[in-house]
């Protein structure tokens, strides 16, 4: 008995793999999604020869700097990166305070109107950026910030999502610890930046994530409402040099590098964090 | 709130000192509440639903932005039936569509139950799967004009090692929206990914080890357990993506610019194309409300479909 169900085993055994089946289908697929992205920095260090040839080299033979370089003297770059800097760092310090005051309020505050307010707050997800482009659009021409930096940040100074992911928030913290700082005398606003914030510091961090990747990847409010090319964000800038350049590869990699790379390293470093904030959007927004 | 103000009248008047003291307290706890949620208030509902009953207004006139808007009642929107490039444009969504919303959410599923398994190079896996989702989609289109670039791109160059003829792709008027929505797959699939395997990780264990102590195999425990359970998450990717996937945009610019031969012109581009290039502000903002509308009553089918059948997605 023993031996025969030992010799019926060993067969089995040999056909398994040495390792889990799904790595046969995670491994193809994570190339898939990154190797594009490592031939995009691996391109941006090539020289254009090397990039024009055929069969395509995926390795550099070298570091050339020729598409930086090059880059640097023919567009604005650095310009498009300050610019996109100061925008997003401008969206998510406006959503921080804005969304979290706005949060609270519903969440924890009683008065008139809020009901109504809140629903139109909500209301606003369903309208579509297609029905905004024209009018949003001939606004910041009537406000004045047509070709200016505020035309890329106006719309990202504050959102509904921010509102809805602080206000769900709130209502999930416990009311005792701000009641007690109440009966201690404390107004609304004291307590909500004494007692209250040190305790979103997770839905602040999900927030600022969520407003840094919509802001800094945005390409249509700027594209619309920006045609000074000293004024563009990095994606305004990078697509209108592509238009320009449609075979410049190096120059335009070199590009993508620069504005993805940020983004890419603090999604590198604080992964847990972005990932929650996918979720978020995902489960609860 | 309402009931206090109800029961005020109920009790005997034993003077206005209260009664104005409470008064005062309601106002500045208005004032207070307000006070908070006023300048995000007015920037959301400022920046969304005033213009969108402005362009409502715009959309019954001719206007090119600069002279005197002239009011052509419904006109616009009967001329958007007659307009054959509205028409392709129309098609050309609703293709994307239809083969965005279901690839995401199958690639998403099967990438989630993947990336839930325990095992080894695992972070490895979720972090390279996840990363494209953070580039943008103008990085990402001008890195896809690279890739698929008939001549010299590492799409032809895989093809031709396994012996399969050279395609146009993005050049080719009949693969351009297929390879579009390829890319916009590769972009937005993560996103899927994540909330499928948070679903997966709120599965709670007892259901599935119950399920498999009676004697289930894997897969009708997949079938009967971990799929209804994801149903919400399900309806609401669909809705998102849907969304996603008509709002296309950013992608198409940096790609094809609706080209070649108009292959890629979907509605929101056109809309694009009408406002801001041939200035025909009334009709592009017709166009765009008809689109809002049938988005509209897409969502809240979906909606409606996924409460009647019981699974609540929000």
């Amino acid at each position: 008995m023993t031996t025969s169900s030992g010799t019926r085993t060993a067969p089995a055994r040999s056909w398994r793999l040495p390792f889990s089946p799904w790595h046969l289908l995670l491994m193809p697929l994570a190339l898939i999604f990154v190797l594009p992205l490592v031939q995009m920095v691996l391109t941006s260090f090539m020289s254009e020869s090397e990039i024009n040839r055929f069969p395509p080299k995926f390795i550099p033979s070298g570091l050339h700097f020729d598409g930086y370089t090059k880059l640097l003297s023919e567009s604005h770059i650095l310009l498009w990166f300050g610019n996109t800097v100061l925008v997003s760092a401008v969206a998510v310090i406006s959503h921080l305070i804005l969304c979290s005051l706005a949060g609270y309020g519903f969440a924890r505050l009683k008065f008139a109107g809020r009901g109504l307010a809140f629903v139109a707050i909500v209301a606003t997800v369903m309208i579509p950026m297609q029905l905004l482009m024209i009018p949003t659009y001939l606004m910041f021409a009537q406000l004045g910030i047509v070709d200016t930096l505020a035309a890329a940040f106006v719309p990202w100074l504050a959102s509904a999502f921010g509102i809805f992911l602080m206000r769900q928030f709130f209502l999930g913290l416990p009311v005792e610890l701000e009641e007690a700082a109440r009966l201690d005398g404390c107004g609304a606003l004291r307590t909500f930046v004494s007692v209250v914030l040190p305790l979103a510091r997770p839905a602040l961090a999900t927030l600022a994530v969520f407003t840094l990747l919509s802001s800094w990847n945005d390409l249509l409010w700027p594209l619309i409402a920006i045609s000074d090319d000293t004024k563009f964000t990095l994606q305004v800038g990078l697509a209108s040099f592509q238009g320009t350049r449609r075979t410049e590869w190096s120059q335009l990699m070199a590009g993508n590098v620069i504005a993805t790379l940020p983004l890419i390293v603090a999604f590198l470093v604080a992964q847990r964090r972005f990932i929650a904030t996918m979720t978020f959007t995902g489960l609860k927004g | 709130m309402t009931i206090t103000f109800a029961a005020t009248p109920r009790t005997p008047p034993k003077g206005t000192a209260p009664a104005a003291r409470r008064r005062g307290r309601a106002l500045r706890r208005t004032l207070t509440g307000w006070g908070f949620a006023a300048p995000a208030t007015v920037l959301v509902v400022g920046l969304s639903i005033f213009p969108a009953v402005w362009a409502f207004f715009i959309s019954r006139t001719r206007w090119n932005g600069i002279a005197p808007a002239k009011p052509l009642g419904w006109d616009n929107y009967q001329r958007i039936a007659q307009d054959p490039d509205a028409a392709a444009a129309a098609q050309h969504t609703l293709l994307l569509t239809v083969l965005f919303v279901p690839g995401s959410i199958m690639l998403g599923l099967l990438i989630a139950i993947a990336l839930n398994q325990k095992i080894r190079l695992i972070g490895f896996y979720r972090t390279c799967i996840f990363v494209p989702y953070v580039a943008s989609a103008a990085a990402t289109g001008i890195l896809a004009g690279y890739v698929f670039n008939p001549q010299f791109g590492a799409a032809n160059e895989v093809l031709r090692r396994l012996g399969l003829p050279a395609q146009g792709f993005l050049e080719s008027p009949g693969q351009a929206l297929l390879v579009i929505c390829v890319i916009a797959l590769w972009g937005e699939v993560g996103f899927c990914a994540v909330i499928y395997l948070a679903a997966l990780q709120d599965i709670p264990h007892e259901l599935v080890e119950a399920a498999t102590v009676d004697g289930a195999s894997k897969l009708r425990v997949f079938w009967h357990i971990t799929l209804p359970e994801l149903r919400p998450v399900t309806v609401f990717t669909a809705i998102w993506q849907t969304i996603t996937a008509m709002q296309l945009f950013d992608l198409i610019y940096t790609t094809t610019r609706g080209g070649p031969m108009n292959s890629t012109q979907t509605v929101v581009y056109y809309i694009y194309e009408l406002a801001f290039q041939t200035q025909r502000l009334g009709y592009g903002a017709a166009l765009a409300y008809l689109l809002f509308a049938v988005t509209m009553v897409l969502t809240l089918s979906v909606f409606w479909y996924s409460r009647r059948s019981g699974s609540e997605a929000f």
